[in-house]
């Protein structure tokens, strides 16, 4: 057995993966009817992947992918609008890595800054607060993009740049909130979701607490879950545990992370410099309710959005890409027409293929030769 | 980006700001603690302990063992390294 020796612990990894088998049979699921197991984070899937777990695991256990890479739902129009404040005279666009590459309807950021818009990758907020801070003539903006794992960041640098009085700092707030996007896949039509691996790190600052809806209200079950394939295998053994129990909670796997009751101090400092958008536009999957925070007007001489005056543009993700379907988990990434000649990590045409976290890179990279051989397989029984 | 990487905290070097100096897989860099930070608890206790760093915050303190543990996993999966270059290569080393 060579792929369990892998793990940091293969004795551990072999006796999950009997459990699983054996539990996975127990519930009756079979390959035509299989548990639909949703991660929601970008750092699950990515581990999924490079540890093969999906080839693994028995095929009456279907992992879907969810939307929890932040910079693979970022739409083009948002794109389009980082482009138009980096071209602006006198302005020194800041932005993590990731998000350098992603593609707007006129090119990335990247693209914008071979062109001369001055864009800079910072490591952290703070990285962009400091370059505030040595050019005052200039105008710094930091694209503030992320679940709650990057938003207390965002919203502690603005609360420093007003405690010191840095006026030539703006936040672009894009960030975007867990919990209505689990609400919307939960309301989607064609999704069936029958638990959910829960993001760690999210947790870690919005605690438990706001998970019980998906519990109560959608009698599903939610396991907190590590990033180590170990973590992800246990939170499985979890999730049929209480199937097969008939329960539906919100459980801890990994609790020497994430207390109970998140983090105050974070949390505290979300609440106090945003607020919820009434609506936030997701590449792939539309306009969802909630699903966004903004700054609130008390910090408006901090908010990038009206010092700028974005247009806020709508503009449609390119026709044949289906990262949509792939984010709701309706096609497998190498169902997508485009995936691979057309659409690849070094030419990406959707954002699920810009960041190592997204299902469709994800797959190019670690399952690239046998995502091939399906996609020929999935051509030849739709011929 | 959203996976964090643990680090060291080896010195307070602005109580008020709550930034200190951490040492991240060899990397120094300076950090804000003020997620960790508690009222009842001088910053200066915190030197030597642990703690998970999300862009530049610590947001979770975690024991050595655990660090241990996690940096392994995150050099497995290639995000250990893509969080250093990040910082190397930021537009400005704090
Ligand atoms: S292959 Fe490209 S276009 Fe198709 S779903 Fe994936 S990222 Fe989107």
């Amino acid at each position: 057995m060579k792929y369990a020796d892998e793990f940091r612990d293969p004795g551990l990894a072999r006796a999950l993966f009997a459990r699983i088998e054996s539990l996975a049979a127990e519930t009756g699921a079979t390959k035509e009817r299989p548990l639909n197991f949703m991660e929601v984070c970008g750092g699950h899937t990515h581990s999924i992947f490079r540890y093969g777990l999906e080839q693994l695991l028995p095929d009456c256990i279907d992992l879907i992918h969810g939307p929890g890479c932040p910079v693979c739902v970022l739409p083009m129009g948002i794109v389009d609008d980082c482009v138009a404040i980096a071209r602006t005279p006198g302005v020194i666009f800041t932005t993590y890595g990731d998000a350098m590459r992603v593609p707007g309807s006129g090119g990335s950021l990247l693209a914008a800054k071979s062109e001369g818009a001055d864009v800079r990758m910072v490591y952290s907020p703070l990285d962009a607060l400091e370059l505030a801070r040595r050019n005052p003539e200039r105008e710094v903006v930091f694209f503030g993009l992320g679940f709650e794992t990057t938003m207390p960041s965002s919203a502690l640098t603005v609360l420093e740049a007003e405690a010191e009085g840095i006026e030539n700092f703006s936040l672009f707030c894009n960030h975007i909130t867990i919990i209505p996007t689990i609400k919307a896949i939960l309301d989607s039509p064609d999704m069936r979701i029958d638990g959910f691996i829960g993001p760690g790190h999210v947790s870690m600052v919005i605690g438990q607490a706001p998970y019980r809806f998906i519990a109560e209200r959608y009698k599903r079950p939610l396991v907190v879950a590590g990033f180590e394939p170990l973590d992800i295998l246990q939170t499985i053994v979890m999730l049929l545990e209480q199937i097969l129990e008939g329960r539906a909670e919100i459980e801890n796997q990994y609790s020497r992370v994430v207390p109970e009751g998140g983090n105050a101090q974070a949390l505290g400092a979300i609440s106090k410099v945003f607020e919820l958008r009434e609506f936030f536009e997701w590449r792939g999957l539309g306009s969802l309710d909630h699903s966004g925070v903004r700054m609130r007007p008390d910090y408006a001489r901090f908010d990038a959005e009206v010092k700028f005056a974005t247009r806020n543009r709508r503009i449609a993700d390119p026709k044949s890409c289906q990262c949509g379907e792939v984010l709701k988990g309706v096609i497998k990434p190498w169902e997508c027409k485009l995936f691979g000649e057309v659409c690849n990590p070094e030419n990406p045409v959707g954002a699920l293929m810009v960041s190592s976290e997204g299902s469709c890179s994800a797959y190019y990279q670690y399952a690239g030769m046998r995502a091939k051989a399906l996609r020929a397989e999935a051509r030849i029984t739709a011929s | 980006m959203c996976l964090g990487i643990p680090g060291r905290i080896v010195e307070i070097t602005d109580e008020t700001r709550k930034l200190a100096l951490v040492e991240i897989s060899g990397v120094r860099r300076q950090v804000n603690l003020a997620c960790i930070a508690s009222e009842d608890e001088p910053l200066d206790s915190l030197i030597g302990e642990w703690a998970l760093v999300h862009v530049g915050f610590a947001m979770s303190r975690i024991n050595e063992a655990e660090a241990a543990e996690t940096l392994k996993i995150l050099q497995a999966l290639g995000e250990a390294q893509e969080e250093i270059n990040a910082m190397k290569q930021s537009a400005v080393q704090l």
